[in-house]
């Protein structure tokens, strides 16, 4: 059941792949055609060529997605259907075996490890392909499939117009499988070809529209800034391998103790080896799942397809590094100063990323900012030792976080690839299933009580109160101050978007509830948004974990932290409710009643909005710290370092001797080639006359 | 049976090569004759050392086919292949048909003697892979940068010239200081035979010495930084085919040599220039990795790609442990798959538009979907991305290094952002964004020849991403006895070196 579950979805992927293959082929023709199809090639090649050329003109705004019109009513890829279907079809068996996995392994507790078959050997070291199902697998499973499946059957109504759904298709589809292939690995390598196959499906999807020049920027930026992280989590699976003299997981955790005994040596300086071990695999936590610092690309993934940013860049990718630290949790229970590093940048993110959403116009941008935040919410939990708590909060963050896109998504198609929600208003009334299950989506993110956010947010900042970790303080604050922010721009994107008067009437008017297979996934995701919590609250937050969870998480003897919470006090306990009643409170004057105060503030503290407009001004820090001084670097080893210092001196100054000398002293002009062969001659010769001299002096 | 099969998949090119000479005709007929030789002869070799790998016993470390005849008599015929030289072995002989395959229609001027480059090359470069006799490895090793001169200097480019001459001016020098260590290791040990030096401990001085004038050679060879600067010429200068032998087997006699000789003959003096090679290939990590992401043209930036590849080999090797080596040797394997691939994808959009220019692509996926899969492929492969053949190399490369010396791998990892920035800006600026270059409008898809050429290579790359076992299993063995060796040398004071 465990490699259906695993393989089903690589197996749906390989045939879109070769559908989109074959249809694209059958499109454009291979070498060599019949003169004919030569000729019609070439008549129509420039015609097809301007729409990408002029699409800044046709499209009205900078941010649209303009997919439809960058391909200029290019037929759809013949067998588009199949492809979808096949895919779809597949997921939904994958998601419903994963639910029953859930209870088989949750409840059941019918742990499991299916080999599938060696990858590599040398020496002492051993990796496998191999499936690690326990509960936390299982819950992931739960996640990952059950998104994906939702998010293949909504992509059918929301991608009907793009050519290209047999590609689309192949690429959701692997980027499920190679999720799946990270939440089961049973060792470190396996772990780290999933993290980056989530990675190269998420380069393709986010480039999926790849007429785009901002598309393949992003894609770009995603994937070199995942690769940064990425250089961390590869030097920390050596460093396993080095101490520990095994990259799978229960070897490594067996050695956890021996190698927070030891010290790890880098440029001189000594380090604790396991905490430098963490940190390391922490840094690559940090690029997948968008932490501070590494965040960058997160946003501007959002020039994705919608469904993808719901898919990959909130419910489940993202949410990798989260899943990460959960599964080596008994090595970082060991290392408490990596946890308190994980607590100080979960607790930045979540905050720093709430203030950049405040003023935010994108619609899916806001979201996305949002699940930055989100993340940083998880980290707390995960550094201050409270890890199913942060895995309940990821568990019911992907539903709620999954629906705030796909409700996105539906405006966006409501609004013919609108995303400004400066240019919407009013939508209520036109798009009312819509509105009601965003209306659902923001209460659960904004922990409303009785929604699934509500029960895990909640016990993320009880926890970062009541733990003892050096930076809890910082975390309770940061997570609390953030819970208001999130709660304000949560709503200010619902009165902007929803609410007030229509900004633009032609756009207003057109707009058109979303279809059923849209509709349908949309539907479920909100039912979830409602229900992940409550019935879900015993075993991950409450007394149920450790017989729920059992060995795959792992807390320290002096790891309470799932019995304190039960004992805050009760004006913590009730603050961040509060504080999510002050951000509606507030966001309703400023969007309901009196639209001119926001305008007013913008006004009065025109630096610190274009600070957050403009996300702290990091892409620009970066420009200038980073990629300028890389590329000055690459020009001048280039030019100066390879053409004027090597070449210069080396082969180009001595052949301009040798040339001289030939001309001067030979007068002959032979070919290099017989100058070589006649010096390999000579030196041939000389050789063997050695010998038997050599020989002969024996 | 009992028949030479070392050394007829070595000469059977050359055979090939002289029935090509019998072909007197110089029209599209003679032309036609060449080609299809050309292509059974290096197909029927395949075929032949696909059955040495059958009967090739890889739990064995010692020379496996050993053919040994008197030949100028203090050197003898000696030839035989063990874990370490038939992985490249088989790469050359896999390789081959497909460069033929790739010069179908490229080539039209002088057929007869392209085709004939080709065999010979061939067979001086199986012949380099599995000579036991110094005397034996030297003509073949130096015998095969003449076919190799010929491919760039008459079907080349218009810098050809220049191209050759700088790729010349490096290697002389190697060779002229192999030369000198050979003789001196002639007579230090009485013997020229592989087998015997293996065994023979040479003194220190000495050791290091030759260690020195082999390291020139085959550093030119790998290419190594700072003597790398030939190869993005001779790439750029060289036809399509010639890239791909260039950069998938040529530069591996570089690393085949460290393996062969360096490491084993030289143990003692390796361990002490070690840090010498970790420094140089870090730097060749990164300095060429940052010289690629500036390059203008298609095969310099593959070129330079390439040098930063070998970088992992070479400080794998040098790292002198079981996944160090084995890792070396699986990258030279990966890399002459993956970076012959990515040369003959430029070479399919050359064969199209006649110029390697990056600015003069983009958008090529509006017409070209299967050829920008195949691209994506290979892209990623050199990325070095876990499911591909690229990334297995790599990894262990540093996995193997890292125990030796953390600071050296780490600063190599760095090498997995900078591929990522510098291959994907290439993909995005050939493949991606729309088609806006009128010359690219009737660009067609790859035709079946070429898909012919690609199949083998993609397959090859995810099975040996996926299941790189039979790689590894066959280099075991050797590569095993080759670090307990090198560890025996290194941890026993005043005993320096060889196999007991």
């Amino acid at each position: 059941m465990y490699q259906a579950i695993v393989f089903l979805p690589l197996f749906g992927a390989i045939i879109a792949a070769v559908i989109s293959l074959a249809g694209a082929r059958a499109r454009w023709g291979g070498e060599g055609p019949p003169r004919g199809a030569e000729n019609d090639a070439a008549d129509h090649g420039p015609h097809h060529g301007a729409p990408g050329v002029h699409g800044g003109g046709v499209i009205h705004h900078a941010h649209h997605e303009d997919d439809g019109h960058a391909h200029g009513g290019e037929p759809a890829a013949a067998g588009s259907r199949s492809a979808e279907l096949i895919t779809t079809t597949l997921l939904i068996v994958s998601a419903i075996l994963s639910w029953i996995a859930f209870v088989q392994v949750g409840f059941g507790q019918q742990d499991a490890r299916v080999p599938v078959f060696n990858w590599m050997t040398s020496g002492d070291l051993k990796v496998d392909w191999s499936l690690r199902i326990d509960t936390l697998t299982a819950v992931m499973l739960v996640v990952v499939n059950t998104v994906s499946a939702l998010v293949h059957l909504y992509s059918i109504g929301y991608m009907h117009e793009d050519p290209h759904r047999p590609r689309f298709f192949a690429y959701l589809s692997l980027f499920t499988f190679a999720m799946l292939m990270l939440v089961t690995s049973d060792n470190l390598v396996q772990l780290f070809f999933g993290w980056e196959g989530v990675g190269l499906a998420s380069y393709l999807l986010i480039g999926f529209w790849y007429q785009k020049p901002e598309a393949n920027a992003a894609a770009i930026k995603a994937f070199v800034v995942n690769r940064v992280g990425d250089f961390g989590f590869a030097l920390g699976i050596f460093g396993v391998f080095a101490l520990a003299g095994a990259v799978d997981l229960d070897t490594a955790f067996a050695q956890g103790p021996a190698m927070a005994g030891k010290t790890l040596s880098f440029f001189g300086f000594q380090f604790n080896a396991l905490t430098a071990i963490c940190l390391l695999l922490f840094m690559g936590a940090m690029g997948k799942s968008a932490q501070f610092l590494l965040h960058t690309w997160l946003p501007d993934a959002m020039e994705g397809p919608t469904p993808v940013s719901a898919l990959i860049h909130a419910a489940t990718m993202v949410t990798a590094g989260v899943f990460m630290v959960a599964r080596l949790s008994p090595l970082f229970e060991l290392a408490p100063h990596a946890q308190t590093f994980v607590v100080f940048i979960g607790a930045t993110t979540a905050l720093f990323a709430a203030t950049i959403g405040l003023v935010q116009n994108d619609i899916k941008r806001i979201v996305a900012y949002s699940t930055c935040s989100q993340l940083g919410y998880m980290f707390v939990a995960m550094g201050v030792g409270a890890y199913s708590i942060g895995m309940f909060h990821l568990f019911t963050h992907a539903f709620f976080k999954a629906l705030l896109f796909l409700g996105s998504g539906s405006v966006i198609h409501a609004m013919h690839h609108e995303q400004d929600i400066r240019n919407m208003g009013g939508l209520k009334d036109r798009i009312p299933f819509t509105y009601i299950v965003m209306v659902i989506g923001t209460l659960a993110l904004t922990g409303f009580p009785l929604t699934a956010g509500y029960f895990s947010k909640d016990a993320i900042i009880e926890s970062a109160f009541v733990s003892h970790n050096p930076m809890a303080l910082y975390g309770f604050i940061c997570t609390a101050a953030a819970a208001l922010l999130t709660s304000f721009y949560s709503w200010r994107l619902i009165f902007k978007t929803f609410h007030g008067a229509p900004h633009d009437e032609a756009h207003y008017k057109a707009a058109h509830e979303s279809p059923y297979v849209m509709l349908i996934p949309l539907g479920i995701l909100a039912l979830g948004s409602v229900l992940a919590g409550l019935p879900f609250k015993e075993i991950f937050a409450g007394h149920g974990v450790a017989h729920f969870f059992r060995e795959s998480l792992s807390f320290a003897k002096d790891n309470k932290i799932l019995d304190e919470i039960h004992h805050v006090p009760l004006h913590v306990a009730i603050a961040p409710t509060i504080l999510m009643a002050v951000g509606f409170l507030v966001a309703w004057q400023f969007y309901i009643r009196r639209p001119d105060i926001p305008v007013e503030l913008a006004r009065q503290h025109d630096v610190l909005y274009r600070f957050l407009l403009k996300k702290w001004y990091f892409d620009e820090l970066y420009d200038v710290i980073f990629v300028r001084p890389t590329k000055w670097l690459g020009q001048t080893l280039w030019k100066r370092g390879d053409g004027w210092l090597i070449d210069g001196f080396g082969p180009d100054g001595v052949s301009a001797r040798v040339l001289d000398v030939t001309r001067n002293v030979v007068r002959l002009q032979t070919g290099y080639l017989y100058h070589y062969a006649f010096a390999m001659l000579i030196g041939a010769a000389s050789f063997i006359t050695w010998f038997m001299f050599a020989r002969g002096g024996h | 049976m009992n028949w030479p099969i070392l050394s007829v998949t070595t000469f059977l090119p050359f055979v090939g090569a002289l029935f090509i000479m019998l072909v007197r005709r110089d029209d599209p007929t003679g032309n036609g004759t060449a080609r299809w030789v050309a292509l059974w002869t290096t197909l029927v070799t395949f075929g032949i050392s696909l059955a040495m790998v059958m009967r090739f016993d890889p739990a064995v470390a010692e020379f496996q086919f050993v053919e040994k005849h008197p030949w100028l008599g203090f050197a003898n015929y000696h030839m035989g292949v063990d874990g370490i030289s038939l992985p490249f072995v088989i790469l050359t002989t896999a390789l081959m048909p497909i460069c033929i395959i790739a010069s179908w229609t490229a080539i039209q001027k002088r057929v007869k003697e392209y085709m004939i480059a080709f065999l010979v090359l061939e067979t001086l470069m199986v012949g380099t892979f599995s000579a036991l006799d110094l005397v034996l490895f030297y003509l073949f090793f130096e015998g095969g940068l003449i076919p190799m001169f010929l491919i760039i200097g008459v079907w080349g480019g218009p810098r050809r010239v220049y191209a050759s001459f700088k790729f010349f001016l490096y290697t002389l020098l190697g060779s002229v200081l192999m030369l000198l260590a050979i003789m001196a290791m002639y007579w230090q040990a009485g013997s020229t035979d592989i087998t015997v030096l293996l065994r023979h401990e040479f003194p220190l001085n000495l050791q290091k010495w030759a260690w020195v004038a082999f390291f020139a050679s085959f550093a030119v060879k790998m290419p190594m930084w700072p003597v790398h600067t030939w190869l993005p010429d001779a790439h750029v200068e060289a036809p399509t085919a010639g890239s791909v032998i260039l950069a998938a087997i040529l530069l591996k006699m570089g690393g085949y040599g460290f393996l062969r000789f360096s490491l084993p003959m030289f143990p003692a003096a390796s361990h002490d220039f070690a840090p010498i090679v970790f420094a140089l290939s870090v730097v060749a990590i990164v300095y060429t990795s940052l010289v690629a992401l500036m390059q203008e043209d298609v095969k310099k930036l593959i070129a330079y790609s390439s040098v930063a590849h070998m970088g992992f080999v070479t400080m794998g090797i040098f790292a002198a442990t079981t996944q160090g080596i084995a890792g070396g040797i699986f990258q030279m394997v990966s890399h002459g798959i993956v970076s012959g691939a990515l040369f003959l994808c430029v070479g399919v959009v050359y064969d199209r538009i006649h110029t390697r220019e990056i600015a003069a692509y983009g958008g090529l996926v509006n017409r070209m979907p299967v050829y920008a899969a195949v691209f994506m492929l290979f892209t990623m492969a050199n990325v070095g991305l876990p499911g591909t053949s690229g990334f297995v190399g790599e990894f262990l490369t540093l996995i193997g290094t890292f125990k030796v010396n953390p600071n050296v791998a780490a600063l190599a990892t760095l090498g997995l952002i900078l591929s990522a920035c510098y291959a994907l800006w290439l993909y995005r600026k050939m493949i991606f964004g729309a088609l806006e270059k009128p010359a690219l409008a009737g660009i067609k898809d790859l035709g079946l020849r070429e898909l012919v050429i690609f199949l083998p290579l993609v397959v090859l790359t995810i099975l040996f991403g996926v299941a790189p076992k039979p790689v590894l299993d066959m280099s075991a063995a050797s590569v095993a006895q080759l670090v307990e060796h090198y560890n025996l040398a290194v941890k026993t004071p005043g005993k320096t070196a060889g196999l007991p």
